[in-house]
């Protein structure tokens, strides 16, 4: 067995370096080469668990239906700051089927005494069934104390005791930066709050067998729902066992353990039934996270011929009630283009709704559609073609740290994606539709990302007797097809047909596996799957060599056999599997520290091109073009389809999502799915994707990194750009609705 | 209140609250969850289900209103181990990310070929357009119909 060390390690996760200790075992191999023929890997499969899912096999959190099962429904405060004075149940108790009804009173654990938006928790019912549930609710009687609120960014950035510095960063010296310019764009980008919406709601269901607590939930982070309902209900952590199997989407929302977690956990062992507690797709608008709402104010100097001299980026970001952190909304600005002179602040408002979380990309999604935003105003400024801009501030290394980057094709990502595009067909001023009132114009906007992913991250692998293989690892599979790169990964190393690997994943007692976030799933478990799958390997052959009379370093697998280099001895492994009888081979692997030299990161283009109604201000976006970077590709089907899903949610955030807020009552006036416009099938453009095919050897023993968030990071900057360049109106404010272009139409 | 009524070929009976959905009568009480609950007022699509052949969101129809009418879920267009073509195509075109719009797509896929063997890319669209997905680019759902027009038509 190989022995375990400690090691130092650096991982970027949700746009901040994270600089911790992580215990590995064993060494490295390095990543396969450009020439290696690989069977699985690099090939498009399709998913493992798809039957499942269409058969409507699949079995999600919110479909456990557990014998003796309580529901759980929560009574929300209607007022966006309150004290509750007091709650009375009675009306609710009395209704037949209602079991429980729990307020501060009963669980202090559960509640507080005060209230800080709509919707925030004030007590739970518990009946037989959700109906009964949600009828008792109502019939809850709730005394509050109105408090004074702020609901509206803008006015909670005025009053200083909502506002928290949070970060800063400067490199050289922007006065000076800005007095070298000789054009200077000084411009203020606000953005919406985007709301999920991820179609399976927030939800768990746990069970108290009298020792263990038992917990299924829709989860993008088995081991810290673990260890927050652990805390919550004051066990050890393997008094609780969490279970993810299928899971139907969260994009950061699902991160970390939920309210609903520790209601579910801390009933389930008071009543002694196994207690669910979903949301409802208000409360998925209401109380389960977004994307901070921003201001932003970008300036940014440069010479006549257009090299930049000085970028200050400030952003306020709007998180609600969550005051402990704030996504990196002025990371692009810090780390994209070659600019000696940088300042950026950071602040965290606080405001009277629900609190922010991560969703995809969060922070460089708000802040590269400002800094892209600003770069073409730039552009216009000089009379500049803007993919040149780009180009003559392209960072070869990178402008934070030094350090060259593991791979950085962002040149090609451009010049590709022009190519699919048609840039050369672009006009300054836009061309003309098959109306004159209708305008066309083409953007485009810069992509920049970590998702290198690291340790910690174990699998084991288990060899069956006949053949077959098991992967276990602490892996949740939350849609994107980290299953199916998986398995590939592992049926690769194993000389495997990929039916024959199954994984055991989805749930807590196995080794740990990282949250599904970060864009970082494939890229830390995938290097731990493939080295334990070379230790299966070692093992193998060492039994098969065994057999052959042979040394095993002389012979290698191949096509389902053991191959001896010299003499051509060959031996079907089916004949070593039966030789096993009962015994399992297992393999461990674990992930290793990544390269310190370099700095690990994604880079892509993407293009707009849309068209617009001068008459109506509407706006339809015609293609999009998007070209990425990240090294090797497991899955080219499955990345494409990332890509896609990425590009149609930022559509939505650049055209037609964001939360409505009533400013006098603090409502959210648009919690449903039919006033919150999510993209339907109606609205998706012809989506054009392309990968760069560089490996990123350096990277990792896979020799790439993640692509869960980079597809969503550009688009609206694309697409604001190209709006202007149709037309003329520039739109600083997301989304770009008809009225909005119209009122810049005015300008 | 006792309802009676065929799901997926047999006679079933639930006892259901009368305000029950359709939707949870089938998730809850007949054991079949296949059918997604992911808005439960009638805006996603996820629940979607054939009453007497018409496709509807089962989210907003009564359990009550269903008494003695066929019902058929996304449980029952395979048989078995085997896929129906309409959920082969979503497999084969990389249709399916998570999954949770899955049933209500395949059913409305399922519904819309039924009545139109070939449709248009803007048949397709209209036909689809009352269910959301928040992880796809809906461009392989398209995709899916298509390829599940060849396999059952050509
Ligand atoms: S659950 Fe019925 S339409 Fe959404
Ligand atoms: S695949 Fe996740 S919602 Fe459609």
């Amino acid at each position: 067995m190989p022995s375990a060390r400690v090691v130092k390690n650096r991982t970027e996760f949700e746009g901040k370096i994270y600089e911790e200790l992580a215990l590995v075992q064993g060494a490295d191999i390095p990543a396969w080469s450009a020439d290696a023929e690989l069977r699985h890997v690099g090939r498009s499969r399709l998913r493992v668990d798809g039957p499942q899912r269409v058969s409507g096999r699949a079995r999600y959190t919110t479909d456990l239906m557990l014998p003796g099962m309580l529901h759980a429904r929560v009574v929300r405060s209607p007022h966006p700051h309150a004290r509750v004075i007091r709650v009375d149940a009675k009306r609710a108790l009395a209704l037949a089927g209602v079991r429980s009804v729990v307020d501060r009173t009963s669980a202090p654990e559960l509640f507080d005494e005060e209230v800080h938006y709509v919707g925030a928790p004030v007590a739970v019912v518990v009946g037989e069934t959700e109906e009964i549930a949600a009828d008792a609710a109502h019939l809850v009687e709730i005394e509050y104390e109105s408090l004074p609120f702020v609901v509206d960014l803008e006015e909670a950035i005025a009053d200083r005791t909502r506002v928290q510095r949070k970060e800063s960063y400067s490199r050289g010296d922007a006065r000076r930066g800005f007095r070298e310019a000789d054009i200077v764009v000084d411009a203020r980008y606000t953005t919406s709050t985007q709301l999920h919406n991820c179609l399976e709601p927030h939800g768990a269901v746990a069970q108290w067998d009298g020792e263990r607590l038992t917990l299924w939930e829709s989860t993008q982070a088995m081991f810290d729902v673990r260890k927050g309902v652990a805390k919550a209900i004051r066990a050890r952590l393997d008094d609780v066992r969490v279970i993810c199997d299928y899971m139907g989407g969260g994009f950061g929302s699902k991160l970390g353990h939920g309210h609903y977690s520790e209601i579910a956990a801390v009933l389930a062992k008071r009543l002694g039934r196994p207690i669910r507690c979903v949301m409802d797709r208000r409360e998925e608008n209401l109380v389960t996270g977004n994307r901070s709402a921003t201001v932003q104010r970008v300036r940014v100097g440069a010479t006549k011929d257009g090299k930049l001299t000085a970028l200050e980026h400030v952003a306020w970001s709007g998180t609600g009630t969550e005051d402990g952190w704030v996504a990196s909304t002025t990371g692009p600005s810090n780390g994209l283009y070659e600019v000696a002179n940088v300042r950026s602040e950071q602040f965290l408002v606080l405001t009277n709704t629900g609190p922010f979380s991560a969703f995809r990309a969060p922070g460089y999604v708000e802040g590269t559609f400002a800094l892209e935003s600003a770069m073409d105003e730039l552009a216009d400024k000089l009379a500049l073609d803007p993919l040149a801009l780009r180009r003559k501030n392209y960072a070869k290394l990178d402008p934070q740290s030094g350090k060259h980057y593991s791979l950085k094709r962002l040149d090609q990502c451009y010049s590709r994606g022009a190519e699919l595009a048609g840039w050369s067909r672009r006009k300054a001023g836009g061309t003309a539709g098959r109306h004159a009132y209708l305008r066309r114009g083409m953007g485009v906007s810069t992509q920049v990302w970590g998702g290198g992913g690291g340790p910690p991250a174990y699998a084991t692998i288990h060899l069956n007797a006949d053949g077959t293989a098991i992967v276990r690892a602490g892996l949740q599979d939350i849609g994107s097809g980290t299953k199916t790169a998986i398995a590939q990964i592992a049926a690769e190393e194993l000389s495997l047909p990929l039916e024959r690997v199954r994984l055991s994943i989805g749930e807590t007692d196995a080794p740990y596996g990282p949250a599904s976030g970060g864009s970082m799933t494939t890229a830390s478990l995938g290097p731990a799957v493939r080295l334990a799958a070379v230790d299966v390997r070692r093992q193998l052959l060492e039994v098969a060599a065994g057999l052959m009379e042979v040394r095993a370093s002389e012979i290698h697998l191949t096509d389902g056999h053991a191959v001896a280099g010299r003499g051509g001895k060959k031996l079907a492994l089916d004949e070593v599997f039966s030789k096993l009888q009962n015994y399992t081979v297992i393999g461990r692997g674990s992930r290793h520290p990544n390269p310190e030299d370099v700095r690990l990161r994604s880079f892509g283009a993407h293009f707009a091109e849309v068209e617009v109604d001068i008459r109506t201000g509407a706006v339809r976006v015609l293609k999009i073009v998007a070209v990425h970077q990240i090294g090797r590709i497991v899955n080219p089907l499955n990345a494409k389809s990332q890509v896609e899903g990425g590009v149609t949610q930022a559509l939505g955030y650049a055209v037609s999502e964001g939360r409505v807020l009533d400013r006098l009552s603090g409502h959210v006036m648009n919690a449903n799915l039919e006033d919150y416009k999510i993209p339907t099938v109606k609205d998706v453009p012809d989506i054009v994707v392309e990968f760069v095919p560089d490996l990123d050897r350096r990277a990792n023993n896979l020799g790439g990194i993640g692509l869960g968030e980079p597809p969503i990071i550009p688009t609206a900057a694309a697409i604001a750009n190209a709006v202007a360049n149709a037309c003329g109106a520039r739109v600083r404010t997301l989304p770009i609705t008809p009225a909005r272009v119209l009122e810049a139409l005015r300008r | 209140m006792r309802i009676h009524l065929t799901v997926n070929g047999l006679e079933r009976e639930a006892d259901v609250w009368e305000g029950s959905s359709l939707l949870t009568a089938l998730r809850e009480d007949l054991g079949l969850p296949g059918s997604k609950n992911a808005c439960e007022q009638g805006e996603c699509g996820s629940c979607s289900v054939l009453l007497d052949d018409q496709l509807l969101c089962s989210c907003l129809v009564l359990a009550a209103a269903a008494e003695g009418h066929r019902i058929r879920t996304v449980e029952d267009l395979g048989k078995d181990e085997r896929l129906h073509p309409v959920q082969r195509a979503f497999v084969d075109a990389g249709a399916v990310q998570c999954g949770f719009c899955t049933p209500g797509f395949i059913v409305a896929s399922y519904a819309l070929l039924r009545d139109n063997p070939e449709p248009s890319e803007a048949e397709i669209r209209e036909a689809l357009s009352g269910n959301l997905c928040r992880c796809t680019g809906y461009g392989k759902i398209i995709e899916a119909v298509r390829r599940a027009s060849r396999e059952m038509y050509r």
